[in-house]
């Protein structure tokens, strides 16, 4: 089978598993981020990848090899490090080249491959820049290229956009996928940005303590989040307790919200509603009472905070929806029951 | 960190004390010394204030050249040696758990502690004929008989390597555990061997590190007076060895000092060179 399959990967250290029996298929040109805490195991994972870590057990395999035996060496992967790695000794092209020079490229076509490499990167004319001259969006470029440098099969990124500044990051991370689909190659990025994740990724896996918690392309993770912490982790959410009241009917905080299924058999569950699908209006009616306790209003969205028995939800809206609701008044929630996800337990 | 240009005298005063004690104990024993290299040597006394270059022409002979050139080589021989042999020790070192590091660290220092009149006993004692490490070869059935490894020039090579090594590994040890470990399993996902990262990555990355452990070894070694002498022949014996001799039993403290002169200028001309050559090769 073509694209490369982990197949119950575990890795110990002592008896800490930071990666615990781990199943994943990705289909060859997939984007897949790695997302979750740190401490998640996501950077142990990409490191058996690599054959950078050893696993305890299981296997990888790589377009229907066990890559498993092999070194680093030997796997025909590309990889950008977190601190990138450059090589301060060499100049730009040395450093895409140095994988050619290893192979024992000829002269001539190192510098056919380091200037197209370049060119792919946008940085035409920098082979013999030293390093240490460069900027932090062209060092990420640069070590890029170089893993690129071999075409390889595999092309892995640990938490590669982390030292850029908020504004490069987003247009790196457009840049990144962009080459990604031009190249068609199979990608795997560690991070612990949803966002990042959101943009870039066909196949978002979120990890928790060694084990993957929900694999799934990036929308139906925000929308169908499969448990409390995912839909924590991706975005911000509403968790709302749940609960059968004695009349049959399913309740958030006291108030009936006809169209919610419970799970057969469940009592109490919780809820995930993402904020954009909180409506707000008069109170009164079949909507839930609160009170508004903060307006952060950021110009392109406005964020309401509506306390509720104790509880805060929160409401995004766009300025066109405006409502001018003041801090102290009362207003009605609404909770559409199809944008309301119920939580296993 | 911004640093400001002192403004004034007081901002110099922290200088203060280094730059007295640089006079009180270098600038005026080596001013003298070039002072007495140019006096004239005076057989009943000491020596007889003068300005003759007579001890310099002695030193331009065949011989003293020779000795020179032998303890050049043979200062470089030990740093080069010390290198290739401290550098991939440490950096295997600072790939071991903390623990480790430091049982291995706390056992070179007390290496350090040792004066080099025991560790030229020591070496003299093991390789003698009687009671030295042939024997251990000759009972594993290695050898015939025990043999004396000394007096040899491999004996004062190893005896001076083993008195630098300690130094070298404490040199080398603080750039190699700042060095970040990803550069080498980035050259390792590029396709090279680990030993291939280690040649082309971790040693060009520490080119000035090496550049700098060999001249500190290196002169270090043209330092050494008393190992040559336990452990070589008359004809491994170096410069310093011959300083001491004219200096103390010779009572020719011109000729002396004259020789004391010559050795610094041309140790600080060799480590400006190598400094030159590095430089130049930076720039490319």
């Amino acid at each position: 089978m073509s694209g490369l399959n982990i197949n119950a990967i575990t890795k110990k250290f002592g008896s800490f598993a930071a990666v615990d029996n781990v199943q994943l298929n990705v289909p060859h040109g997939t984007f897949v981020c790695l997302l979750g805490p740190s401490g998640c195991g996501k950077t142990t994972l990409l490191r058996m990848i690599a054959g950078l870590e050893e696993p305890t057990s299981g296997a990888i395999v790589l377009d229907g090899e066990d890559i498993t035996p092999l070194p680093t060496h030997k796997r025909n992967l590309g990889m950008v490090f977190q601190s990138l790695a450059l090589f301060p000794h060499l100049s730009v092209g040395d450093n895409i080249a140095y994988a050619l020079r290893i192979r024992g490229a000829s002269q001539g076509d190192q510098k056919k491959r380091v200037d197209e490499l370049l060119s792919l990167i946008h940085l035409p004319g920098f082979a013999d820049r030293p390093v240490a001259k460069l900027s932090g969006g062209q060092r990420q470029r640069v070590a890029i290229a170089r893993a690129l440098a071999l075409s390889p099969k595999l092309f892995l990124l640990d938490e590669p956009l982390s030292a850029l500044d908020a504004k490069l990051r987003e247009a790196m991370q457009v840049e990144l996928r962009q080459l990604q689909q031009r190249l068609g190659i199979t990608t795997i990025v560690v991070t612990h940005d949803q966002r990042e994740a959101m943009t870039m990724a066909d196949l978002v896996v979120v990890m928790g303590h060694g084990k993957i918690l929900q694999a799934a392309p990036p929308i139906e993770i925000y929308r169908k989040p499969a448990d409390a912490f995912v839909a924590d982790f991706i975005g911000i959410t509403n968790l709302l307790p749940a609960e059968i009241d004695g009349a049959g009917r399913t309740t958030i905080l006291g108030t009936a919200i006809p169209g919610l299924a419970m799970p057969a058999g469940q009592t109490k569950a919780s809820v995930s509603i993402r904020p954009e699908d909180v409506h707000l209006g008069a109170p009164g009616g079949s909507a839930i009472t609160g009170e508004v306790s903060f307006v952060r209003d950021l110009g392109g969205t406005i964020e309401t905070f509506v306390e509720v028995r104790g509880t805060s939800i929160i409401a995004v809206t766009t300025p066109r929806e405006r409502h001018d609701v003041p801090v102290g008044a009362k207003v009605g929630v609404t909770l559409p029951p199809e944008s309301c996800v119920v939580l296993g337990s | 960190m911004r640093r400001e240009a002192p403004k004034s005298v007081a901002d110099y005063t922290p200088l203060f004390f280094p730059a007295l004690m640089l006079i009180v104990f270098f600038v005026v024993p080596f001013s003298t010394m070039i002072a007495v290299s140019f006096f004239k040597r005076n057989p009943a006394g000491f020596y007889t204030p003068d300005f003759v270059f007579d001890n310099y022409a002695r030193f331009l002979s065949v011989f003293f050249g020779g000795v020179l050139g032998f303890s050049l080589m043979l200062a470089v021989l030990v740093a080069v040696c010390c290198v290739a042999i401290a550098f991939p020790f440490t950096y295997l070192l600072t790939r071991r758990p903390r623990r480790v590091q430091t049982l291995w660290l706390v056992g070179l220092l007390s290496v350090l502690s040792l004066s080099e009149v025991i560790i030229g006993f020591a070496w003299s004692t093991l390789f003698s004929r009687t009671a030295g490490i042939t024997n251990l070869f000759v009972a594993i059935g290695l050898m015939d008989k025990p043999v004396a490894l000394l007096p040899t020039f491999g004996a004062v090579l190893t005896g001076m390597v083993y008195q630098a090594l300690p130094y070298t590994i404490l040199v080398l040890y603080p750039a190699l555990v700042r060095l970040d470990p990803t550069l080498l399993e980035a050259a390792r996902t590029l396709g090279a061997s680990p030993v291939r990262a280690f040649f082309n990555v971790v040693a060009p990355a520490l080119r000035n590190t090496i550049v700098a452990t060999l001249i500190m070894v290196f002169v270090f070694a043209l330092g050494s007076y008393l190992l040559p002498q336990i452990l070589g022949r008359p004809q491994h014996w170096t410069l310093s060895v011959l300083i001491t001799d004219q200096a103390i039993y010779q009572s020719n403290m011109p000729f002396a000092a004259a020789m004391a002169v010559f050795l610094v200028l041309i140790s600080l001309a060799l480590v400006g060179m190598t400094l030159l050559v590095g430089r130049k090769e930076n720039a490319l």
